[in-house]
């Protein structure tokens, strides 16, 4: 039995090695996860991040996990895999007024508990100066019948599920803000 | 081979609000966390490779035409799961100062030279042993206005994935005996002493390299148990 090595901040200065472009570095993964061949509808969700103070929060890094538009993840744990090279994560740092945007595909339902199906949803990581270990959330869709029978929106206090449903903000588009502390704040999760 | 994620393990990470840290007020949740099983979402997670590593990137010392200053060191050790088997595979991406104490991040305004042959950003991917290796130099201490006087301890950033979303870790890396530990409320916001401990490097004689550059070994436990140990 070996004990966890403790989660420590990623700072303010994490960009030229985690998102570089800037910094003319090579990325291996950005806010865009669309490849050549990934299928599903195409979707760009956009957002801010807050603090408790209502003020953006510029110096965050988002990082998303998803399915495919069929469920499937590309990982080892899923037997069904994708059938297209699409990855499923992204990562995207925040501008100076808090806001974010990924590129993507709407994914699909993927198996939950007890063999019910989870209702489409990305998973989500946040980290920024000031917080001390990755904050978990989770993205869900407006209008998505699923929401209703999703096992994990049901585990999260009724007055609080608005704050992980993205809404649409028009074709393709949605928007959804992450708010760390106070009025509105996200629901984060224990894993 | 299928994993389990016990939430005993957690107790090891710092909380949310640490008010010391002045960063965390306006930031750390007050609501309480929601406690979510382990579904497919999180029991996955993205799988990267040697594809993302270039050839100098595990060598922070050889990424521009002539040597960076400082003290140059090995920094090596191994990945592990909570069992103590290791992480095969994995990415692990590094970002540090400089050994004046100086980011290149367009944001650091610390009034230390940059060194136009460091940039301080590294990847490596973990062998078949979970083993890692980095070679660079030792990064200074710098100021932080958190409160008066106040210096972050020498350390180098990590960022790992591990075997799935839930494994996913980023922490720092420091140096023994640093005289800072003491006044340094992020290393010091992690409540158990001994948990402390674990992100403080140790100097190994079997990493230095003779005549060359002195060897740290840091070894990272990223969570992640057997669902069915075998008994011995
Ligand atoms: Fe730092």
């Amino acid at each position: 039995m070996a004990d966890l090595t403790p989660s420590q901040t990623v700072g303010p200065y994490f960009a030229y090695a985690l998102t570089p472009r800037d910094y003319g570095r090579v990325e291996f993964v950005t806010g865009n996860l669309v490849t050549p061949s990934t299928t599903g509808e195409r979707i760009r969700i956009e957002g801010r991040v807050r603090d408790g103070d209502g003020a953006p929060v510029p110096d965050a890094m988002i990082e998303i996990w998803q399915a495919d538009a069929e469920g499937r993840y590309a990982h080892p744990a899923d037997e069904r895999r994708p059938n297209s090279d699409f990855v499923g994560f992204g990562r995207a740092a925040t501008g100076a007024d808090g806001a974010f945007f990924f590129e993507t595909i709407k994914p699909g339902p993927v198996p939950g508990p007890d063999g019910a199906a989870q209702a489409p949803h990305i998973s989500v990581g946040v980290f920024a100066r000031g917080v001390l270990k990755r904050l978990h959330t989770r993205l869900y869709f407006d209008g998505e019948a699923a929401n209703a029978a999703d096992p994990v929106l049901a585990l999260v206090p009724a007055e609080r599920r608005a704050t992980l449903v993205a809404r649409k903000a028009g074709e393709g588009r949605y928007t959804w803000d992450i708010v760390l502390q106070g009025e509105g704040e996200t629901v984060f999760f224990e894993a | 081979m299928s994993l389990v994620y016990p939430r005993e393990g957690l107790k090891a990470h710092p909380p949310y609000l640490h008010a010391d840290y002045v960063g965390t007020l306006k930031r750390a949740p007050q609501k309480p966390l929601v406690i979510i099983p382990h579904t497919l979402s999180e029991l996955t997670g993205p799988v990267y490779g040697h594809e993302t590593v270039g050839a100098d990137d595990a060598d922070l010392t050889r990424q521009h035409a002539g040597e960076p200053l400082g003290e140059r060191i090995i920094v090596s050790g191994r990945v592990l799961d909570e069992d103590g088997r290791p992480v095969p595979d994995t990415l692990i991406e590094i970002w540090q100062a400089n050994a004046a104490g100086r980011y290149i991040h367009k944001v650091d305004q610390h009034d230390a030279p940059l060194d136009p042959n460091f940039t301080g950003a590294g990847r490596c991917v973990t062998d078949a042993e979970g083993r890692y290796r980095f070679v660079t130099v030792k990064p200074g201490a710098y100021p932080w206005r958190n409160h008066p006087n106040a210096w972050r301890p020498a350390h180098i950033h990590f960022s790992l994935f591990g075997h799935s979303f839930l494994s996913r870790l980023v922490t720092q890396m420091y140096f023994p005996g640093d005289p800072l530990f003491a006044y340094d409320p992020i290393f010091q916001s992690i409540p158990d002493p001994k948990a402390r401990e674990r992100l403080i490097s140790r100097f190994d004689l079997d990493t230095t390299k003779p005549e060359w550059a002195l060897g740290y070994r840091f070894d990272i436990v990223l969570r992640g148990r057997n669902a069915t140990p075998m008994e011995a």
